[in-house]
C-alpha cells in the first residue's frame, strides 16, 4: 500500500509544485461558473459589444457559440453578430494587424485562448484594475498589467478609479500591503454590478478558450463510472483465476 | 455454435500450417512462464505498452487534421480542439499520454534499480530499454514543437542551441539541425517527419526486441531468484505460472486502475496545473518575443537542472559545454549499470544498507533536480542543484565500490511470494 501511495504521489507531483510567478499585486478571484448559461450569455453580449471591434476570437464560430449557450441562430444573428453575417463564420474583425499596431503601438491579441494563457483570475483582475494615470496616452493605467496599451473600454460601465499607494493606506487600514483602487466617478453600473459583469465576461472567455470544457466533465464522469464497474469485474476474474496459485 | 468453433479451429490450423502461429502464442503468452511473485512495480512494463498504443492510435488521428506549417500549425491544433468531432478528446489523450509515458517509464526503470533487473543475464534487455528511453526523449522533444506555441518554439530554440556549445563544429551542427538560422517552418517540417515516422518506427522496433530478449532469458522478480533453476519433473519452473491467463487477468486489473487515473487527468485536469500543457504554449510562437522564463516539460527538468548547475569554467572548458557534457552523461550512465554494479545479489530485499542508502539519495536528488528545473534559477537554487548533481553522479561513479563493500543477505532458493 505504501508503494502505491508513493506512485500516486509521483503522478501528482507535477500538480503540487506551483511555479512562483508572483511579482505584482495578488490577483482577484474570478470565481467562474461555466454551468451558469445566463452568465455566459451576458458575457457574450459584453464581448461582442466591447471587445470584438479590436480583438478577434478567430477560432470561435458563432453557430458553435449559439449551440453551446442555448441560443437560437436567429437570436445570435440579430443580437450578437455585428462583424459578420454568416452564422458559420469565426469571430474575426475588420481591423488589420498592421493598422492596429500603428494606432495602439501593439496589435490587440486574438482572444480565442487568452483565458488558457493568462488564466481567469488574471483577466478578471485586469478588467477591474484600471485607474486614472495622466502620464499614459490612454489616460489610464492598470494595476495588474502596468503600462498596458489598452484603453479602459469598459469605463462607461465602471466609471473611473484612482490609485492609492500602500503608504497612504497604512494610516487607515493598518495591515494592508499593496496599493488599492477607489472609485472616483461612478459609471452606469454599481461596483457590485460591474464585478458581476466582468465575471460574466471572463466566464465567456474561459468558455471560448475551450468550448469542450462544457462537455468533458460530464463525459469524464461516465467514463470513470464505467471503468470502475469494469474494475470490479476484472478484479473478480483475477481472483477466480489466481485461486490455484500458491 | 459447433459449426463456428469448427470453422475457427480449421482456420487456425490452416494458418498454423503456413505460419508459426501457435508457436508464437505459446512462446510469448500461453507457455511463457513468469515468476508468480510479481508485485506492484511489475505493472509498469505492460502500462508502457498500453500508453504506446494510445499514442500511436491518437497520433494517427491527430495527423489527419494537423498542419505542419508555421503559419497554420497553431490554428490547426485549435481547429482539432473545436471543429473536429471528438478532436479535443484525441488531442488530450495524446498530450496526457506524453506525460503518462514518462511517468510509467520512470517507474519501470526504477523497478529495474530496485530489483537489479539489469544484472546478468538481462544486460541486453536493459540496454534495449535504454535505447527506447532515449528514443522516447527524442520523440517527446520533436513532438513538443508541433503545437507551435511560445514554449514549443523557445524550448526547441534553447535545446538546439546547446549543440552550439560543442567546439569547432557546434554552430554548423545546430544550423544543420534547424535547417535555418532560427527555428522556422523548415525545422517544424523535419521535426514533424521525425515525430510521426522515424521515431515511432524506432520505438516499436526496439520494444519488439526488448520483449524478445526478455522472453529469451525470462523475467526477473522481487526476490531476484532465477526461476529456471528450479524446474519440476515436467520441465516447467516450479515458481513460474503461464503468462496467459494468470498475468493477462492480473494486468487487466492494473491497466484499468491506470486508465481510471489517466481518464481523471484527461477529462478533469488536462493541463495539470500548467505542467502537462504549459500556459505559455497557448500563445502562438513569436520569433521576436523571448519569454521571460523558458522551462522544459517536467520529464526533462532533472537533466535541464544538471545542465544549468554547471556554471564554472575549468580545464579551459566553458561552463556551458560542461553542462552539455554532464547532461549527456547523466542519461548515458544508465547504460553502464550492469557493469558498475558488483553486488552478488539482484534484489534490494537482500542488499545491505549501502545500496539502499545510495538508491534513496539518488532518487531524492533526481526529484529535487526535477523540481528545480521547473523554476527560474537563483543563486541558492543553483547551489542546491550543484549538490544534487554531484550526488546524482556519485551514485554511478561509486557504485563499483559500495556494491562490493555492501553486506548482503543470503538469497533464498525459491521465491518467497
Amino acid at each position: 500500500m505504501n508503494k502505491l501511495i508513493t506512485a500516486l504521489a509521483l503522478w501528482a507531483a507535477a500538480s503540487l509544485v506551483y511555479a512562483a510567478g508572483g511579482h505584482g499585486p495578488a490577483l482577484l478571484d474570478a470565481n467562474v461558473n461555466l454551468g451558469n448559461k445566463t452568465s455566459l450569455q451576458r458575457g457574450a453580449r459584453l464581448f461582442v459589444n466591447y471587445c470584438l471591434s479590436c480583438h478577434s476570437a478567430q477560432y470561435m464560430r458563432y453557430n458553435r457559440m449559439a449551440a453551446d449557450l442555448g441560443l437560437s441562430e436567429e437570436v445570435v444573428k440579430d443580437n450578437l453578430m455585428f462583424a459578420s453575417d454568416k452564422i458559420g463564420d469565426t469571430m474575426t474583425i475588420a481591423m488589420k494587424p498592421d493598422d492596429a499596431e500603428k494606432w495602439f503601438g501593439v496589435a490587440p491579441p486574438d482572444l480565442s485562448v487568452i483565458a488558457r494563457s493568462r488564466g481567469a483570475d488574471w483577466l478578471f483582475s485586469f478588467l477591474n484594475g484600471f485607474y486614472l494615470d495622466e502620464t499614459r496616452p490612454t489616460g489610464v493605467n492598470n494595476l495588474y498589467f502596468p503600462d498596458t496599451a489598452m484603453p479602459h473600454v469598459l469605463s462607461e460601465l465602471q466609471g473611473l478609479q484612482v490609485k492609492h499607494d500602500a503608504d497612504e493606506q497604512a494610516g487607515d487600514h493598518g495591515g494592508h500591503a499593496g496599493p488599492s483602487l477607489e472609485l472616483e466617478s461612478p459609471g452606469k453600473l454599481s461596483p457590485v454590478e460591474y464585478r458581476q459583469a466582468t465575471r460574466d465576461l471572463v466566464s465567456f472567455l474561459v468558455y471560448v478558450g475551450e468550448p469542450a470544457k462544457l462537455v468533458r466533465y460530464r463525459i469524464g464522469f461516465w467514463v470513470i463510472a464505467f471503468l470502475l464497474v469494469l474494475l470490479v469485474a476484472a478484479y473478480l476474474m483475477k481472483r477466480e483465476y489466481w485461486k490455484d496459485v500458491h | 455454435m459447433n459449426m463456428i468453433t469448427k470453422g475457427l479451429v480449421g482456420l487456425r490450423d490452416w494458418v498454423d500450417d503456413r505460419f508459426p502461429l501457435m508457436q508464437l502464442w505459446n512462446d510469448h503468452m500461453g507457455q511463457y512462464y513468469a515468476p508468480k511473485n510479481f508485485n506492484f512495480w511489475y505493472y509498469f512494463g505492460v502500462l508502457s505498452l498500453v500508453v504506446l498504443v494510445i499514442q500511436l492510435v491518437t497520433g494517427i488521428w491527430l495527423v489527419m487534421n494537423y498542419k505542419p506549417d508555421a503559419n497554420l500549425a497553431f490554428g490547426s491544433v485549435e481547429y482539432i480542439m473545436r471543429d473536429v468531432s471528438w478532436g479535443w478528446l484525441i488531442r488530450y489523450l495524446h498530450s496526457t499520454g506524453a506525460s503518462a509515458f514518462f511517468v510509467v517509464v520512470y517507474l519501470h526503470m526504477f523497478r529495474g534499480l530496485l530489483y537489479g533487473s539489469y544484472k546478468k543475464p538481462r544486460e541486453l534487455i536493459w540496454i534495449l530499454g535504454m535505447f527506447i528511453y532515449l528514443s522516447l526523449m527524442a520523440e517527446a522533444f520533436f513532438g513538443y514543437l508541433l503545437p507551435w506555441g511560445q514554449m514549443s518554439y523557445w524550448g526547441a530554440q534553447v535545446i538546439i542551441s546547446l549543440f552550439g556549445a560543442i567546439p569547432w563544429v557546434g554552430e554548423t551542427l545546430s544550423l544543420w539541425i534547424r535547417g535555418d538560422y532560427v527555428v522556422s517552418d523548415i525545422t517544424l517540417n523535419r521535426f514533424f517527419s521525425f515525430h510521426v515516422i522515424a521515431l515511432p518506427f524506432a520505438i516499436v522496433g526496439l520494444v519488439v526486441l526488448h520483449i524478445i530478449a526478455l522472453h529469451e532469458v525470462g523475467s526477473n522478480n522481487p526476490d531476484g531468484v532465477e526461476i529456471k533453476k528450479n524446474k519440476g519433473p515436467d520441465g516447467k519452473p516450479l515458481d513460474g505460472i503461464p503468462f496467459h491467463p494468470y498475468y493477462t487477468v492480473k494486468d487487466s486489473v492494473g491497466v484499468i486502475v491506470f486508465l481510471i487515473l489517466f481518464a481523471g487527468v484527461v477529462f478533469f485536469a488536462p493541463e495539470m496545473g500548467g505542467y502537462f500543457l504549459e500556459h505559455n504554449n497557448f500563445v502562438p510562437a513569436d520569433p521576436l518575443k523571448t519569454p521571460e522564463h523558458i522551462a522544459p516539460v517536467w520529464y526533462f527538468t532533472p537533466f535541464y537542472s544538471v545542465l544549468r548547475a554547471n556554471t564554472v569554467d575549468f580545464f579551459g572548458v566553458p561552463g556551458k559545454l560542461w553542462g552539455v557534457i554532464f547532461m549527456g552523461l547523466a542519461t548515458m550512465l544508465f547504460f553502464a549499470l550492469p557493469w558498475l554494479d558488483r553486488s552478488p545479489v539482484k534484489s534490494i530485499r537482500y542488499r545491505g544498507t549501502l545500496y539502499r542508502s545510495a538508491l534513496t539519495i539518488f532518487v531524492v536528488s533526481f526529484l529535487i533536480l526535477g523540481y528545480l528545473g521547473l523554476l527560474p534559477p537563483t543563486p541558492g537554487r543553483t547551489a542546491v542543484a550543484q549538490v544534487c548533481t554531484i550526488l546524482y553522479f556519485l551514485f554511478f561513479f561509486l557504485m563499483p565500490i559500495y556494491t562490493k563493500l555492501d553486506k548482503t543477505k543470503p538469497v533464498p532458493e525459491r521465491v518467497t511470494g
